[in-house]
């Protein structure tokens, strides 16, 4: 059924895809789509474009593991779209013709400009491209059984195929169907968990048989930890700092384990916890025996007690009803954390353990982005809620949809359309990553498919149906990445900066080779890339994205002393900076196998350092370079 | 070589306006996100506080700023909508070159 429905849905789009290719004839056609979609179809496709793997998967994931803060990335992500459409919108329509590039330029005639607007592009569509990558690569695994790097390669097989047949015409139509679909699909699994309502041991409907950590009295502690139960005995004890806590490596008929070492003031107890080790031999164990298909991680997340009661309520509830049960301090959610460490014997070992966590901390910023921790975690928390604000608006793959309608006040009402559609999802996305929060459906090791597991939980049907739009999710928006990057170095670089004189054929096969090479370079990072949050891969997008082009945007609207040196300045100055704090920050470091603790930059979101840095060299050097270089005619006196 | 618009918009006699327009619309909406992260640096125990329907203040705000972003959209389109029609300002401008 999975298998039908996403093939069904895989074939469709590639079918549309040759029918707009054959009548797509002209780079107008190619980069901009004629320039004469309509502004509600282009509304939706905005959706369509915007509501990315990040969205969908990621958001949903966090929420799901780490309460509200996964909501804060909605919140941001939505009101990135009030600078868009206020101060954006309109002028970039006004001033373009295929690429941010062209708008950034429009008053200069700048070689400079054109490079680093090019270049700029590039680096924000491939920062970004790497989560929905691999987005679609831990999609393919429950779907369709094949390893993770076989979905980064099917999405971007197909979407160089969509690109490379019709640009921007077959990208817009498939980002309006997958906005569509992806709102009223998420509406209908909001609706089934608010029927489906509590439950203590959620069973996924009676699929998966919910399964009760054990508990084993103990004695002692550190090397004198004794299990009471003698069946059972102890290997060894590792304390784990970065955990807070101990996890001792039981024994029983030759099998070993982890369990958490709970010591509290009624005596110290041992929690099942669940493992998955790589022996020095090349061995792997989940939870002791062979990792196969039949033992694998348990699915997690359940309420402990709802309001202080273990035995809650069953039956439907409303969706305000949902929330606010959530929120209540004796509400408890079992969240499942992870830590690394090694064990004696030289075993790598995974630990995923059970946290009871309070509804009232659930339920408001705090559990990811430390907002009552050091002024530095505060400052990280300011930093990102900055990016996410001023990203939106900078994002070269949502400004090139501007040049698909056919007037600003086409782009202005797209834009209106745009944020209803964004923010009813990001709405929905609260229940959804709550809802996967407490049905028993998250895979401890990967948060990224909470929402399509969540789907599995009412039956094949939904999650075919998720799944295949999820994987559309991601093929809306990689497609529009990759025009946005074939532009960028088709338009921009070969055709504007090496000025190399290109005709309309020569401009649309320059922009079907740079989309099948960037398409596989997507392929190369989204396979190195796996097992990170996308949401959170997005976020440094925004950030690259925020610092890179927003201040070159925003003062060549307003300032007019605003020189192409200048642009130029604050882009490079924009890419190095957050690059860099990015490349070096305690987050790259976990990924890099590396201590987060002996990073040079002590925080991870790079967005309030890298976005005034660039603001100050745009302005610096365009107070110290002239409005215009000699012999450079204003653009008024061309026309 | 100037690069040409890909649609001529032609003259916009309401563009000052719905610039400053839209400037304002900003800044009100910034004072409304910042008041959502100040409140979170500086009194996060407030937004665990129950606000309306058993909705605590960190949700309701959340929704808040999402809701209030397209009533803003909404009069904003309204606002430039009015201004174009009394400039009369081409809604449908011919198609590029």
């Amino acid at each position: 059924m999975a298998i039908f429905v996403f093939l069904s849905f895989v074939l469709f789009v590639l079918g549309l895809s040759f029918y707009l290719g054959s009548k797509t004839k002209t780079s107008s056609g190619y980069y901009a789509a004629g320039g004469q979609i309509h502004w509600a179809v282009n509304g939706i496709a905005f959706a369509g474009d915007y509501l990315s793997a990040a969205s969908f998967l990621g958001i949903c994931g966090m929420i799901a593991t780490a309460g509200y803060d996964g909501f804060l990335y909605s919140i941001g992500y939505l009101a990135g779209w009030i600078v868009a459409l206020f101060v954006v919108a309109e002028p970039m329509k006004r001033l373009g013709k295929y690429t941010f590039t062209d708008a950034i330029d429009s008053k200069y005639n700048s070689r400079g400009i054109k490079l680093a607007a090019a270049l700029s592009t590039l680096v924000v569509s491939i920062c970004y491209l790497i989560p929905q990558m691999v987005g679609a690569g831990v999609l393919v695994q429950p779907l369709l059984g094949l390893d993770h790097y076989w979905g980064v390669i099917m999405v971007g097989a197909i979407v160089i195929t969509i690109v490379a047949t019709a640009g921007m015409a077959s990208t817009t139509y498939v980002q309006f169907l997958k906005g569509a679909l992806l709102i009223v699909f998420s509406t209908v699994l909001v609706v089934a968990v608010c029927l489906r309502g509590f439950n203590p041991r959620p069973d996924q409907g009676g699929r998966v048989p919910f399964h009760e950590p054990v508990v084993l009295a103990a004695q002692g502690e550190g090397a004198q930890l004794a299990v009471t139960d003698p069946g059972w005995s102890v290997v060894e004890v590792k304390g784990v700092p970065a955990a807070q806590h101990a996890f001792a490596r039981l024994n029983r008929g030759g099998q070993e384990t982890w369990w958490l070492v709970d010591a509290g003031p009624a005596g110290t107890r041992l929690v099942e916890i669940q493992s998955d080790v790589a022996t020095p031999d090349g061995r792997r164990l989940i939870n002791g025996a062979p990792a196969s298909k039949d033992n694998a991680l348990r699915q997690v997340g359940n309420l402990e007690s709802l309001r202080g009661d273990t035995e809650m309520p069953r039956g439907a509830v409303s969706p305000v009803g949902l929330l606010s049960a959530l929120s209540d301090r004796d509400t408890r959610i079992r969240r499942w954390k992870e830590v690394r460490f090694g064990d004696a014997d030289g075993a790598k070992v995974t630990a995923y353990y059970p946290a009871s966590t309070p509804g009232n901390l659930f339920m408001r910023p705090g559990l990811k982005f430390k907002v009552q921790g050091t002024p530095l975690e505060k400052f990280d928390f300011i930093s990102l809620m900055l990016a996410l604000f001023l990203g939106t608006a900078a994002l070269p793959h949502i400004l090139i949809r501007y040049y698909t309608v056919p007037s600003p006040a086409s782009a202005r009402k797209s834009t209106i359309v745009a944020i209803a559609a964004i923010g009813f999802f990001y709405i929905l996305t609260l229940f959804m990553g709550s809802g996967a929060a407490i049905n028993g459906v998250l895979n401890p090791a990967d948060s990224n498919m909470a929402a399509p597991l969540l789907a599995r939980s009412f039956g094949e049907l939904l999650f075919a149906v998720i799944s295949a739009i999820a994987f559309a999710t991601v093929l809306g928006t990689v497609s529009g990445l990759i025009v946005a990057a074939s532009g960028a170095v088709a338009h921009d670089f070969c055709d504007r900066f090496l000025n190399l004189g290109m005709d309309d054929r020569t401009k649309i096969r320059a922009g079907k080779i740079s989309a099948f090479v960037i398409g596989a370079i997507a392929i190369v990072l989204g396979i190195l890339f796996k097992g990170i949050n996308v949401t959170f891969l997005v976020g440094l997008a925004f950030a690259v994205a925020a610092s890179a082009n927003l201040p070159a945007i925003l003062m060549l609207l307003f300032w007019k002393r605003t020189t192409a040196k200048g642009i130029v300045a604050s882009i490079f100055v924009g890419i190095v900076a957050s690059l860099g704090l990015i490349l070096f920050s305690p987050e790259l470091y976990k990924l890099y196998g590396l201590d987060p603790a002996s990073a040079p930059v002590p925080f991870s979101n790079p967005g309030i350092v890298s976005i005034p840095l660039s603001f100050i060299a745009l302005v610096v050097v365009s107070l110290l370079t002239p409005k215009r270089a000699p012999g450079e005619p204003a653009r008024a006196a061309r026309r | 070589m100037f690069h040409e618009p890909s649609v001529s918009a032609g003259k916009d006699p309401a563009q000052n306006y719905k610039m400053r327009l839209g400037v304002w619309m900003v800044l009100s909406y910034s004072l409304f996100y910042a008041g959502f992260v100040a409140i979170n640096l500086l009194r996060p125990m407030l937004m665990e506080k129950t606000i309306c329907g058993g909705l605590n203040l960190a949700t309701v705000y959340g929704f808040a700023l999402i809701g209030v972003a397209l009533v803003q959209a909404l009069v904003y389109n309204a606002l430039c909508n009015a201004r174009e029609r009394k400039l009369d300002v081409p809604q449908a401008p011919a198609e590029g070159r």
